[in-house]
């Protein structure tokens, strides 16, 4: 179980790394659905055995991030018929590499962290998901792949969360599960506005507000 | 039960305010609901020490105050919106109290929540109701506003969420500690991890700082409370960056007997205080007075970190800003919104001799721009009054006088645009003044009220109030005076 636990974060990592490396939005979307399933598999490997609470925790994580998330944003794309990213703020080439930095920053500070939890790769996988997540909401353009962003951000304070599964009641699991559900579908719906008035998805357009 | 009833009363408004077939139903929902559960609020004041699902959800002082101030905004704001709504279309009299309702059930989650991981669902869900009604005009500006809302607000709740995970490690796995309960956080806050528990404040005031608004994570503001409809603004400058404040309160709470306050409180001086210094910077030569409101906003969001991180006096003043800020900010978005609607435009310079076309808007435009600079007799001098002589207390001397340099800045600032709004002769912009009118009372009737309870609370706190100001202070590490 340990060891199935372990290859399952490393096939976390690269399917961050596959978000950072790929212009095309579908791309993205397929690799964020990947990690959701991965996600959602984790809790009872992490657990090691099994147990109504990681059970029913597993299958409410895939249903909303393998499933229902990644077909609302194809379904985004779709109607606003945009395949790729086109101008991120930093190429792709870079922001691999930036992403690299991050996965050596990350097992560095884990390292360093007092361990109470005994997942030793669960701590670094989640920062580097974080950080990950981070620079693809800040360095791309396109409302939808910001929106991937913010899931793997949510999804790297998920699996610290996974460290914490046995003390943090289930009901509250829940109720974060449903405010991230909710939190995408709203942006969702914004999405599919900024593209019935701009005629593209790109958040680039939105500019006009600033300071004269 | 009660606490159960005052989360669950405006639930269910908001399901029925979606279900209601009209408009006139609506309406009476809103009002009713609002007046329901301020009833509900005052109630809670005359018991002690409730508590529902396991300590769950349980009734503090500082709770309280903050569940209050949100009851009271929200029933002005709600009879606000049913004068406002009058003329609109039906999509808009189903959204508002929809949205407004899930704001209310939200927000009270938040102020009576003793469990962290509870309080940051309801932080989120006040974070999402309001967005739809920052959308209201259906435009490329208000999507705009609405987009960077959303990410960046979604961005530092979601780090909030961080931070309560790293509570959670910080606390051990033994008897009488049951996970991220506020009270056995408090009671056994010598046993938690101080270096996890550092790191869930760090993230804690960059996360709730993000929805409260403090420099630099203020940069949706401007643009939110600028396209927002004023009285989602007033009820979000209001209402939701207090129920924000209270999050970190509670952090706050957590480190102080953890003996971190020394490691909390400068954090939170500096957050304070550069907030001051950016609102300064960007209320002078400031051209939109709704953006003007916003910065103000960045002001006393700051003046509440400063006055937590102060201790003593200030922590005092901090929870007696709580109520004058919300209060005031109520007051001014409402007013402003009337101004706004007269002159069709929010650009100052476009809205001139106000006092001789909307006497009675201009002259609540003035009270509430002595209330807002901390000009006695109004309640926010008072705390303002103990946040910097709370510096001066604890030996911050240099605190004190930058606090007191920007204040008279932001007041200059605000002063010369709102001044000229209500007296200014319209010589260079004949168009900018409206022929006179009288005013609906809707539009006044609210921010009367509001003027009141901030000139009330300026020159006398009744004797419960004051008990439960000294209470939420001496939790928070602060002493009344």
């Amino acid at each position: 179980m340990r060891a199935l636990a372990e290859l399952f974060l490393l096939l976390v990592v690269l399917t961050d790394f596959a978000v950072l490396g790929t212009s095309r939005l579908s791309a993205c979307i397929r690799a964020i659905a990947l990690q959701g399933l991965l996600l959602g598999s984790l809790p009872l490997l992490v657990e090691g055995a099994w147990s109504v609470h990681a059970a029913v925790l597993g299958l409410g994580t895939i249903a909303v991030k393998a499933v229902l998330l990644p077909a609302f944003l194809r379904w985004a794309i779709r109607e606003a018929s945009v395949r790729r990213e086109v101008e991120p703020l930093v190429g792709y080439m870079a922001s691999l590499l930036l992403g690299a930095l991050a996965l050596g920053a990350s097992f560095a500070v884990a390292h360093r962290l007092p361990q109470s939890a005994d997942a030793s790769l669960l701590v670094p996988v989640a920062l580097v998901t974080l950080m990950i997540g981070l620079l693809v909401l800040i360095t791309r353009s396109k409302a939808v792949s910001q929106v991937v962003g913010y899931l793997m951000l949510e999804n790297g304070i998920y699996l610290f969360g996974l460290t914490q599964t046995r003390r943090v009641p289930f009901l509250l699991e829940a109720g974060v599960l449903l405010d991230v559900f909710v939190a995408v579908f709203v942006m969702g719906i914004v999405v599919f506005h900024i593209n019935r008035e701009f005629d593209s998805i790109s958040a680039a357009n939105l500019a006009e507000l600033r300071e004269y | 039960m009660l606490l159960a009833a005052i989360v669950l009363v405006p639930a269910l408004g908001a399901a029925l305010a979606y279900a209601a077939p009209r408009r006139a139903t609506r309406s009476a929902l809103l009002v009713g609901g609002a007046t329901l559960h301020l009833l509900l609020v005052g109630w809670l004041w005359t018991t002690t020490g409730a508590t529902a699902f396991a300590g769950w959800l349980a009734v503090d002082a500082l709770g309280l105050l903050v569940l209050s101030l949100v009851s009271v905004l929200f029933i002005v704001t709600a009879q606000y919106a049913v004068g406002h709504l009058r003329g609109e279309s039906t999509r808009d009299s189903r959204v508002y109290p929809t949205c407004l309702f899930a704001f209310l059930a939200a927000a009270s989650l938040v102020s009576l929540s003793h469990h962290l991981a509870l309080l940051w669902v309801g932080m989120e869900a006040t974070t999402l109701s309001v967005a739809p009604l920052i959308y209201d005009r259906h435009d490329r500006r208000s999507l705009e506003a609405v987009w960077k809302y959303l990410v960046l607000s979604s961005v530092g709740i979601a780090l909030a969420l961080l931070a309560v995970f790293l509570l959670a490690t910080a606390q051990p796995s033994v008897a009488g500690q049951r996970p991220l309960l506020l009270d056995d956080l408090v009671a056994g806050a010598a046993s938690l991890d101080p270096r996890w528990l550092r790191a869930a404040f760090v993230f804690a005031i960059v996360g709730f700082g993000t929805k409260m608004g403090l420099a630099p994570l203020h940069t949706w503001k401007p643009d939110t409370y600028g396209e927002a409809p004023s009285l989602v603004g007033g009820l979000m400058a209001g209402g939701l960056t207090s129920c924000a404040f209270l999050g970190l309160a509670r952090f706050t709470q957590v480190l102080i007997p953890a003996g971190l306050g020394t490691f909390a409180r400068p954090l939170l001086v500096a957050f304070g205080l550069f907030s001051l210094l950016v609102a300064a910077a960007f209320i002078i030569g400031q051209a939109d007075v709704k953006r003007l409101l916003a910065y103000s906003s960045v002001e006393h969001v700051g003046l509440l970190a400063l006055g937590l991180g102060l201790g003593g006096l200030g922590t005092y003043g901090a929870v007696l800003h709580v109520l004058n800020n919300g209060f005031v900010k109520g007051l001014l978005f409402l007013v402003v919104g009337n101004l706004v609607l007269a002159s069709g435009t929010s650009a100052a310079t476009d809205i001139r001799g106000m006092l001789r076309a909307r006497p009675v808007s201009a002259l609540l435009l003035f009270v509430g721009l002595l209330a807002v600079s901390g000009s006695p007799p109004f309640g926010p001098f008072l705390s303002e009054f103990a946040i910097v002589s709370g510096a001066i207390r604890e030996h911050h001397p240099w605190v004190a006088a930058s606090t007191l340099l920007l204040l008279g800045l932001i007041f200059i600032g605000i002063a010369r645009m709102m001044l000229e709004m209500i007296l200014g002769d319209g010589r260079s912009a004949p168009s900018a003044v409206p022929a006179p009118s009288r005013e609906a009372s809707w539009m006044v009737a609210g921010p009367m009220a509001l003027a009141g309870i901030v000139l009330v609370l300026g020159l006398w706190l009744p004797r419960p109030l004051r008990e439960h100001l000294a209470q939420a202070a001496a939790t928070l590490g602060g002493s009344a005076p």
